[in-house]
């Protein structure tokens, strides 16, 4: 940072210098190409439209060949994502070029979160990106940038104006990602027709506040054709993989019984419109509005949101670094005062329990006491009563030993008289 | 049915039938379902050749967000030969434009129930001079030419009403297909539409004493459901003539030409089975919507009844059982006394 204060003070005193011959450093430019072409490039489409719009189909005629994809299904309970990446080559320039296409999106009967999925995806890459920048030890140099570059919107060829659909999920996109729309199957408009759906269309995402790319009118060298493409947008596209002999050629083309639809003719589509823009003139300008633009914003609301700031609050500048650091006394402390807490609340649970167990303790002491009290009463009562039985017993032992001898004694002064008792007895 | 011999004169009731049909006029009525975009006003304007749509407002996409199905009727007098047909093209605005589509198709069940509701009434009144048929005779669905075939709302919708209404489906925007695409397209839709269980109006197959080429058009009607159809509001000048038609650069769009899209057949189709559409709508789908109905009113009874036999068969189980229960004390007391003596 030190560098660029001194710069700031020096502008006004920055002077032109005139070269009175050759440096050669008018090659730099042709150094960064080298650079950029022996390191491949990277580009990253996103295609959202209904199942069966001809997504796959138009980038299929887009880049000339032909990427795998079966057809889908429309009873997809959720809208999903499915990337797909490609190694290119034309003459010098490698391309890894990742598509990324919606699936099932427009069919359920709730649309409501219908982008969602979208959105989510847009974010992850943003996210993934954001992480790698951040890393203690980085290798952006190395890294294989996933972030979208352009979104293109499939609009249906209604004729009449934009579904709900597309006006909504277009409003939730605009701020992520840039947006080119297009109007697909467009070879079922006729040509008065095509132009006031146009003016439809662009009129409504204006008026509803949806901000598309516009084709960058700063540079001189492009600025002319590209102010004529933004008033072309959005584009009417015909896609097709077949060839049918027109004249003497083979053209991609589609083939009715009242004509043939040529893809590369420019009065029947704005697919070479489409090319142009996308591919050959502004693709770059696509990648680096997409870092500079909707990459920064997703940083800066992403980092506002973790409490991160670049004045505090005496509009003072503040480093990532000391707030990093202050953040993370902030989250230690708290970690503390939580560890505190738990200590504290597990030393009085303990306490608790050792009263309720000191109680329970004391509780049962005082029934054995009573217990054994009771038992002792109990055990002199018996030994009363025992001794009391025995004293019954040794009388009445007396008593019949002393009958037994009397009623001996009288058996010997009268046994006649006891015969006859026992005779009379047994008359009974 | 042996000749009669000599003259009698009922060979002239078929004439007779005839004269009395044409004072009575002709009714017929017909709804259009279908998103937004598919030309179906454009349609209904090619089919009778006239202007049903004189203003017509079409909201925008915000407008769309939460936008409900409305029914709108509208009724005009064709006479064509001294024939005389009332139609009423019931059109269905909002349906699949809201972001939530989720029961957007009740007003229109409603709609068709409303109808019929109206129509027993009256059968059931006492003045039944003044009869009124406005009960739905057929539906044209709309299916988007955009996809792979059936979305989830067009099953859900068909499978909702199939029993109260013929279902004609039809494939809008057909200029969007090759032919080879529209093969497939159609295909693939009466396969989901048998897949699903879903009763579409069955042309009837000509009847034995008809003529060949009538036959043979039946056939072809019958093999060309669903119908790929494209529709204009435009004349354009073809060969010296002025046809309806859609301009493009790469050719023009004949809409009446048969080899273009099936608008013709669709054409015939509705006009000579117009008469069979009013036949199963009152001998199908009236009647069992009426017995339906009817079934409803009786149903109160029968619910109590069905309760008193559920009472019944609940106290004739519990009383088998205290039966059961007095047996088995009976039993131990028997056995009891014996105890008794024993025990002392």
């Amino acid at each position: 940072m030190a560098s660029a204060d001194i710069v700031r003070q020096m502008g006004e005193s920055v002077r032109p210098l005139s070269l009175s011959g050759h440096v050669g450093f008018d090659s730099l430019p042709d150094q960064l190409v080298n650079k950029s072409t022996s390191q491949g490039f990277c580009f990253n489409i996103l295609c959202v439209g209904e199942t069966g719009i001809g997504k796959s189909t138009l980038m299929d005629t887009l880049f000339n060949t032909s990427f795998e994809g079966s057809q889908s299904t429309h009873y997809e309970n959720r809208v999903k994502l499915k990337a797909q990446t490609y190694e290119l080559q034309e003459s010098t320039a490698r391309l890894k070029l990742t598509i990324v296409n919606s699936v099932g999106f427009g069919d359920q009967i709730n649309k409501e979160d219908s982008y969602k999925p979208i959105i989510d995806y847009t974010d992850a890459q943003f996210e993934a990106y954001l992480q790698e920048e951040l890393k203690i030890k980085r290798s952006l140099h190395n890294y294989h940038d996933s972030r979208i570059h352009v979104c293109l919107y499939f609009i249906s060829p209604t004729g009449h104006s934009l579904k709900s659909l597309d006006l909504v999920t277009m409003k939730k996109l605009d701020s992520k990602v840039n947006i080119i729309p297009v109007i697909a199957k467009a070879d079922t408009i006729a040509k008065n027709e095509l132009h006031k759906f146009k003016i439809k269309i662009m009129s409504e995402l204006v008026s509803n506040g949806v901000q598309i790319y516009q084709f960058p009118i700063d540079d001189e060298t492009v600025a002319k054709i590209n102010s004529a493409m933004n008033g072309h947008l959005p584009f009417a596209v015909i896609g097709s993989t077949e060839e049918v002999k027109v004249g003497n050629k083979m053209v991609k083309a589609r083939q009715y019984p009242w004509g043939v639809v040529q893809v590369e003719n420019e009065n029947h589509s704005d697919f070479v419109k489409l090319r142009e823009m996308l591919v050959c003139v502004n693709m770059e300008d696509l990648r680096e509005q997409t870092h500079t633009r909707h990459y920064e914003l997703y940083r800066r609301c992403k980092l506002e949101e973790m409490g991160f700031k670049d004045t505090d609050p005496n509009n003072k500048p503040v480093s990532l670094q000391e707030t990093y650091e202050a953040k993370r006394n902030e989250f230690l402390g708290d970690l503390q005062r939580k560890e505190e807490e738990m200590r504290q609340m597990f030393v009085m649970r303990v306490k608790e329990k050792e009263s309720q167990l000191k109680e329970a303790e004391r509780e049962l002491q005082d029934k054995f006491e009573h217990l054994k009290k009771m038992h002792q009463e109990e055990r002199k009562k018996l030994d009363e009563k025992k001794s009391v039985l025995d004293e019954e017993m040794s009388i009445f032992n007396k008593r019949k030993a002393a009958t037994e001898l009397l009623q001996g004694q009288a058996f010997q002064t009268a046994p006649q008289m006891n015969l006859k008792k026992d005779k009379d007895r047994k008359n009974y | 049915f042996p000749d009669v011999a000599g003259y009698v004169g009922f060979a002239n009731l078929p004439n007779q039938v005839h004269r009395k049909s044409v004072k009575k006029g002709f009714e017929f009525t017909l709804m259009v379902v279908g998103e937004s975009g598919l030309g179906k006003s454009t349609l209904i304007n090619s089919l009778f050749l006239t202007d049903l749509y004189p203003e017509r407002y079409v909201p925008g996409a915000a407008e769309k967000i939460e936008r409900t199905v409305q029914i709108e009727a509208s009724t005009v007098e064709i006479e064509e030969r001294g024939v005389k047909l009332r139609l009423t093209v019931v059109d269905t605005p909002g349906y699949g434009d809201a972001i939530n589509s989720q029961d957007c198709f009740r007003p229109i069940i409603q709609y068709i129930d409303h109808q019929f509701e109206r129509y027993l009434h009256d059968e059931s009144g006492l003045n039944r001079r003044h009869i009124v048929d406005n009960r739905v005779h057929c539906c044209f669905y709309f299916i988007s030419p955009f996809g792979h075939g059936l979305k989830p709302l067009d099953v859900e919708f068909m499978k909702a009403i199939h029993s109260k209404v013929n279902i004609v489906p039809v494939i809008a925007k057909a200029d969007t297909l090759t032919l080879r695409e529209r093969e497939r397209l159609k295909r693939r839709i009466l396969d989901e539409i048998t897949e699903h269980g879903i009763r579409i109006y069955q042309l009837p197959d000509a009847d034995s004493d008809e003529d060949e080429e009538f036959k043979e058009q039946t056939m072809i009607l019958k093999a060309s459901v669903p119908f790929a159809v494209i529709g204009s509001n435009q004349l354009i000048e073809v060969k010296g003539k002025k046809i309806r038609g859609r301009l493009y650069p790469w050719g023009v769009v004949e809409v009446e030409n048969p080899e273009h899209n099936d608008f013709l057949k669709l054409r015939t189709m509705l006009v000579t089975h117009m008469q069979d559409l009013q036949e199963v709508t009152q001998d199908l789908h009236y009647e069992n919507f009426r017995s339906e109905r009817l079934k409803r009113v009786g149903r109160d009874v029968e619910d109590d009844t069905v309760d008193k036999d559920k009472i019944l068969l609940q106290k004739e189980a519990e009383l088998r059982r205290m039966q059961e229960m007095i047996a088995q004390m009976q039993a131990q007391m028997r056995m009891k006394p014996a105890d008794n003596g024993d025990g002392h």
